[in-house]
């Protein structure tokens, strides 16, 4: 606690750092998981070989990911953005093909017979319905990269794993836990506003109305 | 890459061994305890909330973090890198063989018990083979996470391929720097397939055909 109380201004300046690592990271993510999810869920034969390969990359120790991504952009904050949102693309792809395919195809079928185009079935059935599976996605993602963003202190990328290092360097309990405090309750806090999120988003979806055709097979 | 393996084929040789034998000491020490206490913990009804909340509390905090913590108690070396390779296996076995077995469908509980089992059979026969395959994916998380922290062991002396990353990036050698990378993302890799040939290999028959 001392390390905290004697340099407020540097743990707050860290933590602030380490929000906005994450936050860029998870926002791209999201962008680049959801679309590449969409795609997947209209090109089924794409599947198999796109979450593979999303998932050979997840399986890299994250310094050895961030050690191979050096020669290519050097050190810093866009090595880190860079392995963070290949990180993530197996939780949010995976979550986001799964969240449109298990949609009652009853529905689904509905939204043709109203005779909506392929984006307003996207836009208007599909994504809104798929979102609290999509969501639990981005909360494993969110959690991931407030952990692996702490490594990419070692690269040079700022963040509160700076105190975590230099803490290790110096065995200084304080200064160990000047870095873990912060980075837990930034941990716990996103993982239960998640949480919350997703549940009302699971009521929401829950609550719909059914549609009362008979599902087919 | 393969010249500088060749070239330091012994301090390879040596990292790479440490780099196995801290994951397979922390995997099997995480599994010979993690399955029987999750056992013991899915048998006493007031620690179901418990153990969830302590769960998902600990696969929150970050693993440098775990790894930090522990050398402030446990100095530099073997012992902290062990020690927080151990915390960070335990609780995805231990976490998935609880909440295997507590989720095991009602009904069949039910009718092993209208078939005359005793509680205990109808644990070991019933409630623990069914949960196989949810036991090995959190075991295959777990040896996936202990690959990956083994490798930041190498900042707490425990010595491990993650040492060769870290000359690398402090000596600007990118010979270093890429055999390390590539080796320890080949080691996690392999120890993936393996435990995914594992969870075939061990899924009881009836399962794979209902599924």
């Amino acid at each position: 606690m001392q390390y905290i109380l004697q340099n407020p201004g540097t743990v707050l300046k860290l933590t602030l750092e380490h929000i906005q690592i994450s936050l860029i990271s998870v926002a791209v993510s999201i962008v680049i998981g959801v679309v590449i999810g969409i795609i997947l869920t209209r090109i089924k034969i794409l599947q198999g070989p796109v979450l593979g390969l999303a998932g050979v990359l997840y399986t890299i120790p994250s310094l050895a990911l961030f050690a191979m991504l050096i020669p290519f952009f050097g050190l810093g904050l866009k090595p880190t953005v860079f392995a963070l949102i290949l990180y993530s693309q197996l939780a949010i792809i995976r979550n986001t093909v799964s969240g449109i395919e298990t949609i009652d195809p009853s529905i689904i079928e509905v939204a043709e017979g109203m005779g909506m185009t392929g984006w307003q079935k996207l836009f208007l059935v599909e994504l809104p319905l798929g979102l609290p599976v999509i969501m639990a996605g981005v909360r494993m993602v969110t959690v991931m990269a407030i952990g692996v963003a702490t490594i990419a202190s070692y690269i040079s990328a700022g963040g509160l794993g700076d105190l975590i290092f230099l803490g290790m360097q110096t065995v200084d309990l304080n200064v160990i836990f000047a870095g873990a405090l912060p980075l837990i309750i930034l941990a716990l806090g996103a993982d239960r506003i998640l949480v919350l999120l997703q549940r009302k988003l699971e009521r929401w979806r829950e609550d719909l109305p059914s549609t009362g055709l008979v599902k087919e097979g | 890459m393969l010249q500088y393996i060749l070239t330091h084929q012994a301090e390879f040789m040596v990292l790479l061994r440490q780099h196995v034998i801290l994951t397979c000491s922390a995997i099997g020490l995480a599994t010979s305890i993690g399955i029987p206490l999750a056992i013991l913990a899915s048998r006493i009804p007031f620690l179901e909330r418990p153990v969830l909340l302590l769960g998902n509390l600990g696969q929150t905090i970050p693993s440098l973090v775990i790894l930090a913590l522990c050398i402030p108690f446990l100095g530099i070396g073997f012992a902290p890198s062990l020690a927080a390779l151990f915390l960070r296996a335990i609780l995805p076995i231990l976490m998935n063989t609880f909440t295997g077995i507590k989720n095991v469908e009602h009904g069949i509980i039910e009718a092993a018990r209208g078939m005359g089992m005793t509680e205990n059979q109808i644990l070991w026969k019933v409630q623990i083979p069914l949960t196989v395959p949810v036991m090995i994916a959190g075991l295959r998380t777990a040896v996936v996470q202990a690959v990956s922290l083994a490798t930041l062991a190498a900042f707490a002396g425990g010595g491990s391929l993650g040492d060769l990353i870290q000359q690398g990036i402090m000596m600007v050698d990118q010979e270093r720097l890429m055999t390390g990378a590539v080796s320890t993302a080949a080691l996690a890799l392999l120890a993936d397939f393996i435990i995914g040939l594992l969870q075939q290999w061990l899924t009881p028959q009836g399962l794979k055909i209902s599924a």
